[in-house]
């Protein structure tokens, strides 16, 4: 993918998958950056993944740890909901969001509008909760005792001894919201708005029919989008176990 | 823990009605008088349940509706009467072949995709679960395409088994004609391998799970009775994972109803003539090109039925056993 990146002409022959070093250059990236603004649109990429991630971490923390470690009524409702979410397929909210979201609140090439169906990742949610299951209660008594209010107990407590959990999850959702497709290519209209992964499709399937290099300026594209996917992954390697993620799906 | 005990005032955030009563002689204790009932859970919990409602239950309902009345797009706030036509719109996307096609493509997805998921991810996380040389970069090679976008996956493919793709060269005479992605018979299964290749490292992370919890001594007693490595692989690792095997059947069937992406950009729209569609694909033409979203949530609903359905009965069949 790389070296087809970086590929001045297209050479699909077998050798043309290795590194031909006469025949490599920076071009493709200037190329898709000419028609797609790979930077407008990497920034729309941050926004929307960040976003997601900062309400996840927080309210998922927050509900992760009600669940697990408080009693109050409706718990058991609350959780229910958390596994339902997780299954219901996102063909039936399609059309609803869309109409909802796009023609009801006017939030078309909004950031809003991208990002609310995303906003809380419901598998995280179960992450942080069965995390903080595997906390001893009499940790959190002990702090009650001492005096500590519950919002402190989170803080002091329970969030720095589930710090694993706390980066599985943030892998878990950066993923969703980077590499997703779907709802920002329906949301977003204007160039300008469109995460990375939106506006390389359009290029793909109306663009680069017409540039010299077409798969060369693809690739460029996809190097980008695939880039901070692959480098946290490789990054937080450790944390990406089948264990914890296994706990995660197990239901 | 115990820094915390000064700066604390006992009774700050106590919770909602149990403030200490007044001349009690013994020091107000929170968490004794909360072990029964935290109101403050449901305030924690309460931005994610509002999250639900609005994003989930709302709009589940929502579709339901949609699709059972004559819904057409309005200016926002414009009052229109959207009539109740019953089961209209189920009968306008049943009578569309292009939709009965779309639904029978599913199934073509399903009958590729979901064996060969669950063989090939037992098969490695079997053998990822062993010892074997160059464990971590297997390992890698089998997630980085699940980590990575599907856009920038579709565009390796592209490279790959378009026309004069890599593939192709490499086949030379025995090139399929017309080539993979533009040809009708070939496209839907191109696709189906496409995304078997690219889940494959989720459904391994999940048999990696499942082989985990494999108790050890029961291949210990089965090495002793002389039991082949073919033999405990069929005699114990598979039915130890059955409940793994149940959740990827159903988690990949689910992934196959909701395919979009690589019809949409690896066969340009569900080409060559509409052999390639998906319901998704075509919900989003009905509903959003062709402002039709009543007979597209119809499609959806219709969808979302006969998923559930093939899940049940794969369930079935495979906790009967």
């Amino acid at each position: 993918m790389i070296v087809g990146a970086l590929q001045e002409k297209r050479d699909s022959s077998l050798l043309g998958a290795l590194p031909h070093p006469g025949n490599l250059t920076l071009h493709n990236f200037s190329v898709v950056n000419g028609r797609i603004h790979l930077v407008r649109s990497l920034l729309n990429s941050v926004v929307f993944t960040g976003a997601v991630l900062v309400c996840t971490m927080v309210f998922g923390v927050l509900a992760g740890y009600a669940l697990a470690q408080l009693k109050f009524p409706g718990r058991g409702l609350a959780f229910g909901l958390v596994l339902l979410v997780q299954v219901v397929p996102f063909q039936l909210l399609m059309i609803p969001l869309y109409v909802m979201i796009v023609r009801g609140y006017g939030l078309a090439d909004n950031y809003l509008g991208i990002i609310l169906p995303y906003t809380i990742n419901s598998t995280a949610v179960f992450v942080f909760r069965q995390y903080f299951l595997q906390l001893p209660r009499e940790l959190f008594d002990a702090a009650r005792i001492d005096g500590a209010g519950e919002w402190r107990v989170l803080r002091t407590v329970a969030v720095p001894l589930v710090r694993p959990a706390l980066l599985t999850a943030a892998l878990l959702t950066f993923i969703g919201p980077w590499n997703e497709f779907l709802w920002p290519f329906l949301v977003t209209k204007k160039a300008e708005m469109q995460p990375l992964a939106v506006s390389l499709a359009n290029y793909i399937s109306s663009v680069a029919a017409s540039a010299d290099n077409p798969f060369g300026a693809i690739l460029a594209g996809a190097v980008v989008l695939a880039a901070p996917a692959v480098v946290l992954f490789v990054l937080f390697q450790r944390h990406f176990v089948s264990t914890e993620l296994g706990s995660g799906v197990k239901g | 823990m115990s820094q915390l005990l000064p700066t604390e005032p006992p009774a700050a955030e106590a919770p909602v009605g149990a403030s200490p009563a007044a001349g009690r002689t013994h020091r107000y204790v929170p968490w004794r008088s909360s072990a029964e009932n935290q109101p403050i859970g449901t305030l924690f919990a309460l931005p994610y349940l509002a999250f639900v409602a609005v994003v989930f239950a709302f709009p589940l309902g929502f579709a339901v509706w949609i699709s059972l009345h004559d819904y057409f797009f309005a200016a926002p706030g414009a009052s229109v009467d959207r009539p109740w036509v019953g089961l209209d719109n189920y009968k306008t996307a049943l009578q569309d072949p292009a939709v009965r096609s779309a639904f029978g493509h599913v199934l073509v997805f399903l009958v590729i995709n979901v064996p060969l998921t669950v063989v090939l991810s037992l098969v490695l996380a079997a053998s990822l679960n062993a010892a074997i040389p160059f464990r971590t970069a297997f390992r890698t090679s089998f997630y980085l395409p699940y980590v990575t976008a599907s856009i920038a996956i579709v565009g390796v493919w592209l490279f790959l088994f378009s026309e004069d793709g890599i593939v192709n060269k490499v086949l030379g005479p025995l090139a399929p004609d017309p080539s993979w992605l533009t040809n009708s018979h070939l496209a839907m299964p191109s696709i189906a391998l496409f995304v078997t290749w690219k889940q494959l490292g989720f459904f391994i992370l999940l048999y990696l799970a499942a082989l985990q919890n494999v108790p050890k001594d029961l291949y210990e007693a089965a090495a002793v009775d002389g039991a082949s490595k073919l033999r405990m692989f069929r005699s114990i690792t598979i039915p130890s994972v059955r409940p793994a095997t149940t959740l990827v059947v159903v988690l990949s069937t689910i992934t196959g109803g909701n395919l979009f992406t690589e019809p949409y950009l690896l066969t340009g729209g569900g080409g060559p003539n509409g052999s390639s569609t998906s319901p998704v694909l075509l919900m989003y033409q009905r509903g959003i090109e062709q402002s039709k979203p009543d007979v597209a949530a119809a499609i959806g609903v219709l969808l979302v039925l006969l998923v559930m359905l093939i899940a049940g009965v794969q369930r079935l069949v495979l906790e009967r056993k």
